[in-house]
């Protein structure tokens, strides 16, 4: 299954026609940040060196040689997104960010914030790292290399997916529907006495 | 102020470690970290494919079948199943008949990190808790973590290489519950750190569960546990008997590979506990993700090195 194919930069019109559980694969510009990067540009506000309207992030910090003045992609794969949460709504807001590649999803304000800018979530698997530099034809260039390895990465990705939409732009979480299931499974674990 | 040594010398035939051991452990500790990092070790392996053929759910199906096609491809490539490196930990169990010096042992630990780093280009995952500069050396102060076990006898020090990852890593509970609240508490606290890991950890993850002992006593076993191969059983039949129950529980949550529902939330449970104070009843929660990261390998006095595959 090779999913819907999206191309970079992406269009709030590519977007909302995407539902929770579609498969898509995306090719052209993705950017990689992290903690340090996303702390960066939203706590201590440092506009970022790349126009980010219609871009898409991917949470990563890669394994990378340096070769001559480039960086050549080793392993490449996806941490926790749940844990920058907090950076998802300002990033969509001021910056026009269109997709967040990530693991793990997000909280309920960014799915807020997704459905009120027409954005979406995409699941990629975990630690599937040898699986993801398969997609990535290239790094395209870096900056703020003395956050080394959580620098701003440009990554050139060619049918990066399956991809799952796990939060689509109309309020659906998959994440939020399997924790709410789980939940509920717990009470009944639990005797109901919780 | 000289003291007297007091008990038991080394055993008169200890075996001597020397200059070719030290170099040997720091050999190992790089051989190790690395192949923690590119292989996937055979009972995760099966227990991931047998996930693959038991789950119902067809998006998790889709998930589990990128997991085991990736293993395929960092078999084929020889390249690093999961980008994260992880917080270098060795685990140590120093056979009693090797008479070997601790601190340099720590030291060729230390350095057989930084080489695995330096010579395989690893990602630097370790930084100052408070200026977050990163060393780019995966060490640092307490950096590689070291526990020390015993094995009595043996004459080789046994050498357990676990790069943890940080998903599974910040997905960590502890409980000082009361003595009233009996196994039902921790069956409780178990459960409840499922629903709340969630989709965090990477599952279907090992779940490591420490019971008894002091607060931190409860965490180090817990990962510990996780750390455990997946089919062995805590010798305790009491404990072994809630291990396979805490897994079909978890199980039954539904949580799923990834988080995103399914059939299979963890792989293992694995408890592991420790006498405690009559007033204490801990429970610790640390999870493996489904890499189920760990090398082992045994060094002997002489320097010669077994790799376990």
């Amino acid at each position: 299954m090779a999913g819907i194919p999206l191309t970079t930069p992406l269009r709030e019109a590519d977007l909302r026609p995407l539902r929770a559980g579609d498969w898509v694969s995306l090719s052209g510009t993705v950017f990689g940040v992290r903690d340090a990067t996303l702390m960066r540009i939203c706590d201590r506000g440092v506009a970022p060196p790349v126009d980010l309207r219609g871009a898409v992030l991917l949470h990563t910090a890669p394994n990378v040689r340096r070769v001559g003045d480039r960086y050549e992609p080793i392993s490449v794969g996806t941490t926790t997104s749940t844990r920058m949460n907090r950076f998802t709504a300002p990033l969509l807001e001021r910056h026009g960010v269109r997709a967040v590649v990530g693991k793990g999803g997000l909280l309920e304000d960014s799915v807020e914030a997704m459905r009120a800018h027409g954005a979406v979530y995409l699941t990629i698997v975990g630690g599937a790292a040898a699986w993801e530099t398969q997609h990535v034809e290239a790094i395209e260039a870096v900056y703020w290399e003395d956050l080394m390895p959580e620098c701003l990465w440009q990554f050139r990705v060619r049918d990066l997916g399956p991809l799952l939409v796990s939060i689509d732009s109309h309020g659906e979480s998959l994440y939020a529907r399997v924790r709410d299931d789980a939940r509920r499974r717990l009470q009944g674990l639990l005797g109901g006495g919780a | 102020m000289g003291h007297e040594p007091v008990g038991p010398r080394a055993s008169p035939d200890a075996a001597v470690a020397g200059t070719a051991f030290y170099d040997a452990v720091e050999a190992a500790a790089a051989a190790l970290y690395l192949r923690a990092l590119v292989d996937v070790p055979p009972d995760v392996r099966e227990a991931l494919r047998q996930a693959y053929e038991r789950e119902r759910h067809s998006v998790s199906r889709q998930l589990l079948g990128i997991i085991l096609r990736n293993i395929e491809i960092a078999d084929e490539r020889r390249t690093l199943v999961c980008q994260d490196t992880g917080t270098p930990i060795y685990y140590l169990r120093a056979g009693t008949g090797l008479y070997l010096d601790g601190a340099r042992v720590a030291d060729a630990l230390r350095r057989g990190t930084e080489r695995a780093t330096r010579e395989h280009s690893l990602r630097s995952s370790v930084c100052h808790p408070v200026t977050r500069e990163n060393p780019q050396t995966n060490t640092g102060y307490r950096i590689p973590a070291i526990h020390w076990e015993f094995a009595a006898g043996a004459d080789y020090l046994e050498v357990l290489c676990v790069p943890k990852g940080s998903g599974s890593e910040s997905m960590t509970f502890l409980r000082m519950l009361p003595p009233a609240d009996g196994v039902a508490g921790i069956r409780r606290a178990v459960l409840e750190s499922a629903v709340e890991a969630g989709a965090n950890p990477c599952p279907p993850c090992i779940v490591g569960v420490g019971i008894g002992g002091t607060a931190d006593q409860c965490v180090a076993l817990a990962k510990r546990a996780s750390v455990r191969r997946l089919g062995t059983r805590n010798p305790d039949p009491e404990v072994a008997a809630l291990e396979g129950e805490l897994l079909e529980a978890v199980n039954r949550l539904g949580i799923g590979p990834q988080g995103l529902g399914g059939d299979t939330t963890a792989l293992g449970v694995h408890v592991e506990h420790a006498y405690t104070h009559i007033t204490h009843n801990p429970v610790a929660v640390n999870m493996q993700c489904w890499r189920g990261l760990r090398a082992t390998g045994r060094v002997r006095a002489d320097g010669r090195t077994e790799i376990e595959t």
